[in-house]
């Protein structure tokens, strides 16, 4: 008897067991710790945010995806929308106001994604696009920093209080707020103080768990290095970026501080602040915007270590890894046109090989 | 720290599910039914097709001559078993298109009476060039998939200065173990046929490269060619496409194929141990390439082996053998998974390219449900040509044929690694193999355009020319006639 099959196609015929969607659970699973830790620590405004801008990113793409005139659910079941808008939250400082997530995730879905055509299509990353387009708009929501009020403790706003936090904003400022120990630092050199002065009651065990002032999710450098190197491990990303970004940082800062150390801060000090390990592992690996030849991967993050170092050390801002991401994005397609893997039988200009003479 | 960068010693590849294990512990059969009717393609081979010298209504015995090879590249094609010739003519072929292709239908008469055979005392006091001469004669084929005659292969060795026969004992394609049950169970005989190789081509040594998921195959390898020095024996990773001759040949001896190269022209020549099974059965017992090991497997086949089946089999009638579920199959394969052909239906016939034929579930086929390309660059990884799929994919997709090429769409081999790997289903081999396919139309088109262009230009040279000559004759023919009535006044006048 004769069999007819429909479609034929050609090989691969068989698939390894992966999707879109399989790849953005993954990262969000990584980023699951830390994200638990930081919602704990600044409690139920935190929580207030987190949840407005994920649903408000979610709700952005689907509109984008009507507009387009497709279904919007099977789009918005590949994750990446919900991805962007966690990593949003993560980078926010942890009471802002509901609007500030809001905005945030219209311009990373909107103007960091869609407008480019969607899912693999943008040049930059959405999520730093936001965050930095948030910065420069809204320069003092986007640096007021919660104390540690960790929930279930006394200090813990309580629900009915975070609501008023989130969506009418924040009364006593100065009782339950202050500055990340980067924006200390560059405070407190204008002043002309020294780093032994102003480093006197550092924690640096704190800051390694994320018991200090910061962005939402930002703080804890364990978790989130613990989280990056389960993605290695899991195959999600490479190990090029985080490795290469955090060498040239610690290298940087070392040599630094060596040659002046009241005026640069240690490299430990420097791993562990800021938005460092957030970027290293989960921001600068996303996938579209970054080289995708380990060669390329290696420049890619010593070019975001080198800008993250040089913005913070002499720039105006205390933190630059939003613009070192951003800048190195738009060098993304550069970097590919130059480092690209030799093809089997050819040099590295495409010429065939010669023939060795034995 | 360079040297790592530039050559590694297996690029890129990818570690399917094996699902070998079904068939790979069962000894091969062989008394699989003879079919009624045998459909046998004048070409099973890369090169010309085989010329037919039998006619319809003859009468012929198992392994008899049907047709000639003609030209330098072809192979000719043997009676798969004995009875009589019912038709000569175009039928659909084994491949994706099932296109007709021309073919000798042989009726059988089930007593599969061999043609009488001479054999050879001694095959190693032959001159080399009548090993190559026989083996062709034989109407072997590289039996790995790729299919180019042996015999070619065998006097490139001759000619080049060949120091190095590896054995391609790989088997890197999932699903299938012909080749590993044809070593468990002939490890003799493919030595035999190896030693017959090198002394046919004068080269010296011999690498047989199995992988490392085949113990059972390499240890009987190296029992039998214990006694033979020449031949080594050695285990390689499991890694498709480790069975790709130039990853392979890269992995033995740490040589790489230029573009544009023959492997002979790094001194090294490449076998499949099929083919070497068949080499030995050509010079010991003088038979030809009638029948083949083809391992039948798949999600919807009851009755998974590997199998024995003579060239021209129907497709059908082997898996009717196997059992299949016909209810569950999704897609019908000719060799791999990953390389091979989705077949439109099972009424074609089994050729000497026939590694495997597989019937697969839905559940075992890729998703096809393609997704936007998210640059996760694993088909880069992946890639053992160093290619870049993705960018290769863009510039297809907007028609950018050029830009791909330029990316190195002719170094793609078609392994289909990235296919595999890439997350977003994207068919990225298909897309290879239509702007190539498009690329070659394309030029084959400004060729014809240019032709025609040279042709109407020829034309309008030679009709300026005709009509100068005619404008020439005709001022002569002016002139000559202002002569003649000017003589003929001047004769009147001194008249």
């Amino acid at each position: 008897m004769i069999i007819t099959t429909v479609k034929p196609s050609s090989g691969a015929h068989i698939g390894a067991n992966n999707s879109v969607s399989k790849i953005m659970w993954r990262v969000m699973l990584a980023l699951l710790p830390a994200t638990v830790f930081g919602l704990w620590c600044f409690g139920w405004p935190a929580i207030n945010l987190f949840i407005i801008t994920v649903l408000s990113a979610l709700g952005f793409e689907a509109f984008c995806i009507r507009l387009k005139g497709k279904a919007a659910k099977p789009v918005l079941m590949d994750g990446s929308a919900l991805l962007t808008g966690w990593l949003l939250a993560m980078t926010l400082p942890p009471w802002a106001p509901w609007w500030i997530g809001v905005i945030g995730s219209g311009m990373a879905i909107i103007l960091g994604k869609q407008v480019y055509g969607g899912l693999g299509q943008n040049l930059f990353n959405p999520a730093m696009l936001a965050r930095v387009a948030l910065l420069i708009s809204f320069p003092v929501e986007m640096t007021t920093w919660a104390n540690i009020s960790p929930l279930f403790f006394s200090q813990s706003p309580s629900l009915i209080e975070s609501w008023h936090i989130t969506f009418s904003g924040l009364d006593a400022i100065d009782a339950n707020t202050g500055a990340t120990m980067l924006g200390y630092i560059k405070t407190e050199f204008s002043q002309h103080r020294l780093l032994s002065d102003i480093l006197k009651d550092y924690s640096a065990f704190s800051h390694f768990l994320g018991w200090s002032r910061g962005s939402l999710g930002e703080t804890s450098t364990l978790l989130l290095a613990l989280g990056g190197i389960w993605l290695i491990r899991q195959k999600i990303i490479q190990w090029h970026i985080p490795v290469s970004l955090l060498l040239t940082v610690t290298l940087l800062a070392s040599i630094f501080h060596l040659l002046d150390e009241q005026h640069y801060v240690s490299p430990f000090l420097q791993l562990n602040s800021g938005a460092l390990m957030c970027v290293a592992f989960f921001i600068a690996t996303d996938y579209v915007t970054s080289p995708n030849t380990p060669a390329g991967q290696l420049v890619f993050g010593a070019g975001c270590g080198l800008l993250i170092f040089v913005i913070r050390t002499w720039g105006a801002y205390p933190e630059g890894a939003g613009f070192a991401v951003l800048l190195m994005n738009s060098a993304t397609p550069l970097i590919d046109h130059y480092l690209k893997p030799r093809i089997y039988g050819r040099d590295r200009k495409g010429k065939p090989l010669e023939i060795p003479k034995s | 720290m360079l040297s790592f960068f530039s050559k590694p010693r297996i690029r890129g590849g990818v570690h399917a599910e094996e699902h070998k294990i079904v068939t790979s512990t069962q000894t091969i059969i062989r008394n699989f039914p003879l079919p009624q009717k045998l459909y046998i393609p004048l070409q099973q081979h890369v090169g010309k097709p085989a010329e037919p010298l039998i006619r319809v209504g003859d009468t012929i015995l198992k392994g008899q001559l049907l047709a000639y090879s003609q030209g330098m590249i072809s192979a000719p094609v043997h009676a798969p078993s004995s009875g009589t010739i019912v038709d000569v003519n175009d039928y659909p072929a084994p491949h994706p298109s099932a296109l007709p292709i021309r073919m000798i239908v042989l009726e059988t008469d089930g007593k599969d009476e061999w043609l009488p055979i001479k054999k050879i005392e001694d095959p190693f006091t032959l001159p080399p060039e009548d090993i190559s001469l026989r083996v062709g004669a034989a109407g072997i084929v590289g039996l790995g998939g790729a299919t180019f005659p042996t015999a070619v292969k065998l006097n490139m060795g001759r000619e080049n200065n060949i120091d190095t026969l590896i054995i391609n004992g790989a088997e890197c394609e999932p699903y299938l173990s012909c080749d590993d049950r044809l070593m468990q169970e002939q490890a003799e005989q493919i030595i035999d046929g190896i030693r017959l190789m090198l002394h046919g081509m004068g080269t010296g040594k011999a690498i047989v490269a199995i992988e490392d998921n085949k113990p059972e195959a390499y240890q009987a390898m190296q029992l039998a060619a214990f006694n033979h020095q020449l031949i080594q024996v050695i285990q390689i990773p499991t890694r498709y496409p480790m069975g790709w001759d130039r990853q392979l040949i890269g992995y033995v001896t740490g040589r790489e194929v230029p573009v544009g190269c023959r492997s002979s022209e790094v001194g090294v020549t490449i076998h499949n141990v099929g083919t070497a099974y068949a080499v030995h059965q050509a010079i010991r017992h003088g038979r030809p390439l009638v029948s083949r090991v083809i391992t039948v497997s798949g999600g919807a086949i009851s009755r998974p082996m590997n199998v024995e089946v003579p060239l021209g089999t129907l497709i059908s009638e082997v898996f009717h053998f196997c059992q299949i579920n016909i209810e569950q199959t999704a897609r019908i394969i000719m060799g791999g998974p990953m390389m091979g052909d989705a077949l439109p239906h099972s009424g074609l016939p089994t050729v000497k390219a026939t590694s495997g034929l597989l019937a697969l579930t839905a559940n075992e086929l890729k998703n096809t449900e393609e997704q936007p390309c998210i640059r996760c660059a694993s088909c880069i990884s992946v890639c053992p040509a160093g290619l870049r799929p993705l960018d290769m994919a863009n510039n297809i997709r907007i028609n950018q044929l050029d830009a791909a090429v330029d990316l190195g769409l002719k170094d793609c081999i078609s392994c289909g690694c990235c296919s595999y790997i890439c997350p977003s289903n994207i068919p990225l081999v298909q897309y290879f193999k239509y702007a190539s396919g498009e690329v070659a139309a394309r030029q084959q088109a400004q060729h014809k355009s240019e032709q025609t262009k040279r042709l109407i230009e020829a034309r309008q040279a030679r009709m300026e020319r005709i009509a100068q000559q005619q404008y020439e004759e005709e001022q002569a023919r002016l002139a000559a006639k202002a002569e003649r009535e000017r003589l003929k006044a001047e004769q009147e006048v001194s008249a």
